[in-house]
């Protein structure tokens, strides 16, 4: 019972990682239909822009809750103008063309990010710096956690919640879900759809980033290439879930989650190795698409952003 | 009849060059005309490569199905064949010793090139019969998760290496490598000239329109698949024997994504432009290492770590100044009869 609630715990906290970079995966498909392939590589560079923060404003050398709050809020100001840059220069110009164009670009884009950070970082990996004293917790039994993990829990509902706010409440979000709804009409009504589309992408770039630091926090060690699984894992929880659906988003990433880590603790037993852990999201993402391509919340809902 | 004795004659010729040029790669070289060693793998290369773009170019440029999990078939031709020559290989070749060394070898390269075609045909249906219900972009990301979950499954047997790699062995050369790249590019010209060739074209342009014409589309979808895959897993048999060592490390996205570049660059659905696609991105890396380092501060800076930069500028930029590739749908043959064309005087018309 005791490794169950562990594993529990540290699923969900993967899980809301998966959570905040789906979101990106899943508002931006909502608004453009287009998978953004490059998303997950933005958690990687939110991740190097937070390390550069931390280490060029010498937070590394002394722990404190201000270094990490500028760390964290300066690595998703800088993912967000990468992700307005991205959208502006690749994906604006092919927005008129195929489907097929966009995601080949989408492709490019993630490959660009991937290996210029190779070719300026090194492919070495990086330690990124303990902004926070870091404790184990005993909850009971012989199940922990740690602070860094409720730091994620934490974090992460917050931004979410800034997230529905955001959506529900404020103008700019009303201007997102008429363009996602129908971005002809949206446009026809006086809306500045090329605005919205870029705040999306701002938006989810800022949320990738936030995963990227608050990662680095839990495990610290950061590589240019860090995005490429993590990425693919959040665009299977946001299909999950059902893509274009922010509930389901965090619905999908949270089981995700769980899932994988559920497969390395118990999955032996059952006679799949841990090493399968890579595979268990792709294995949903075929069942998912095979069997309700419209994801768990998918139909249900109507509000799509 | 003639045609039959023009195709033998073009066969025989296309044999006898690479026949030379295998020679040339031996250590003697020919009649003193030699190809080193780095040379002569990246003319491998260029030979492997064209088989993985030609064959995608059929799923991906005339089908118009978007598959990015294409190394993942390859890697299934190259792990099944490898077990089979690292299990059978020594015992077929001692059985068959009476007919030379050359000859023993060979045909257990062609068994293995079978078996590597048939196991990967048969991954290929597996994948595509239900991954094939899905379009655009969905299809796109279930190849991949394929082709991932087909890597992590051959990581985890242990009787072809596992983590650890597979030593195999070296069966491949150049001529058997070119010969099928040869007969590759053939195989796959002749079924997009043919009937079936008109259907996949059909399916690409228009699906509902292709339906609606009495095409079969799921038929021909699966089956463009499965031979894409097949001539996938003949690229992975001849990796695997003439390289002698398999990771699964080969065969992760990039891979896949290599021959997207390779088709992307050329122009999908070209043939020309699938070859032309696999010859530049096999050299452009060996062009790039030419370059010297850069020494900025404490830290170098290798060019030649810029490989897949350029190439990911190379697909961006293609994207939005040219999105139907280099090529387009267009041969190059096309170009150069069209110039023809325009050289010769038009007759009486002329003022």
């Amino acid at each position: 019972m005791d490794t169950f609630v562990q594993q529990l715990i540290n699923g969900l906290t993967i899980g809301s990682i998966y959570a905040l970079i789906a979101l990106g995966y899943t508002m931006v498909y909502g608004i453009l239909r287009l998978i953004n392939f490059a998303h997950g590589d933005i958690y990687m560079v939110g991740a190097y822009a937070g390390f550069m923060i931390a280490l060029s404003l010498g937070f590394a050398d002394n722990p404190s809750a201000m270094g990490f709050v500028v760390t964290l809020v300066g690595s998703m100001i800088i993912a967000a103008a990468i992700g307005m840059a991205i959208e502006r220069f690749a994906y604006r110009p092919v927005r008129k063309y195929s489907k097929m164009t966009t995601l080949i670009t989408a492709i490019g884009m993630s490959l660009l990010i991937e290996y210029l950070f190779v070719f300026f970082f090194s492919g070495t990996p990086r330690s990124f710096p303990q902004l926070l004293p870091n404790e184990n917790i005993t909850l009971f039994g012989n199940a922990t956690i740690s602070t860094s993990q409720i730091l994620i829990f934490v974090v992460s509902i917050a931004l979410m919640m800034v997230l529905q706010y955001i959506i529900f409440k404020t103008k700019i979000g009303k201007a997102m879900r008429a363009v996602s709804f129908n971005i002809t009409s949206a446009k026809l009504m006086g809306i500045n759809t090329d605005f919205v589309i870029a705040f999306t992408f701002a938006l989810g770039s800022a949320l990738a980033a936030a995963g990227g630091v608050l990662t680095a926090q839990y495990n610290p060690k950061i590589e240019p290439l860090m995005g490429i699984m993590t990425g693919l894992k959040a665009f299977v929880a946001a299909v999950l879930g059902g893509i274009g659906n922010i509930p389901g988003a965090v619905l999908g990433g949270l089981l995700i989650g769980a899932a994988e880590t559920l497969v390395v603790g118990y999955g032996s037993s059952i006679g799949i190795p841990s090493t399968y852990r890579d595979a268990v999201a792709f294995a949903i993402l075929i069942l998912v698409l095979l069997i309700r391509p419209a994801g768990l919340l998918g139909s249900n809902v109507q509000e799509k952003v | 009849m003639s045609s039959l004795l023009k195709s033998i004659g073009i066969g025989a010729v296309v044999i006898a060059v690479l026949y030379l040029v295998n020679q040339m790669m031996s250590a003697t070289g020919f009649f003193g005309v030699g190809i080193d060693d780095y040379q002569a793998r990246l003319l491998v290369f260029i030979g492997i490569n064209i088989i993985l773009a030609t064959s995608l170019n059929l799923i991906n440029g005339f089908t118009g199905q978007f598959s990015i999990g294409h190394a993942g078939f390859m890697a299934v031709g190259a792990y099944s064949s490898a077990y089979f020559t690292v299990t059978y290989g020594r015992s077929l070749e001692a059985t068959f010793a009476g007919l030379g060394e050359t000859v023993a070898s060979s045909i257990v390269l062609l068994i293995a090139i079978l078996i590597g075609a048939l196991v990967a045909a048969v991954a290929g249906l597996i994948v595509g019969i239900p991954s094939l219900r899905l379009k655009g972009d969905y299809l796109a990301i279930v190849t991949l998760g394929f082709a991932e979950i087909i890597r992590i499954v051959i990581l985890n047997i242990d009787a072809v290496g596992g983590a650890t790699g597979y030593q195999v062995p070296g069966y491949a050369n150049f001529l058997w490598i070119g010969i099928f790249a040869v007969i590759t590019v053939v195989v796959i010209h002749n079924i997009v000239k043919s009937d079936a060739g008109r259907a996949l074209v059909s399916i690409r342009e228009d699906e509902l329109a292709a339906e609606a014409m009495g095409v079969n589309t799921t038929r021909y979808k699966v089956t463009s698949f499965v031979i894409g895959s097949s001539f996938a897993g003949v690229a992975g048999v001849l990796f695997a024997h003439y390289n002698k060592f398999l990771s699964t490390n080969d065969f992760q996205f990039i891979k896949s994504f290599e021959i997207i570049i390779m088709i992307v660059i050329g122009g999908m659905g070209s043939m020309t432009g699938a070859i032309l696609g696999a010859i530049v991105v096999t050299l452009l890396p060996e062009l790039l290492r030419q370059l010297p380092d850069l020494q900025v501060g404490a830290t170098t800076f290798k060019f030649a770590d810029l490989r897949l930069v350029i190439f990911a500028l190379i697909l961006i930029l293609t994207m939005i100044l040219r999105p139907q590739g280099i090529l387009g749908t267009a041969e190059i043959g096309s170009f150069l009869k069209r110039f023809r064309r325009a050289d010769k005087p038009t007759g009486g018309l002329a003022p």
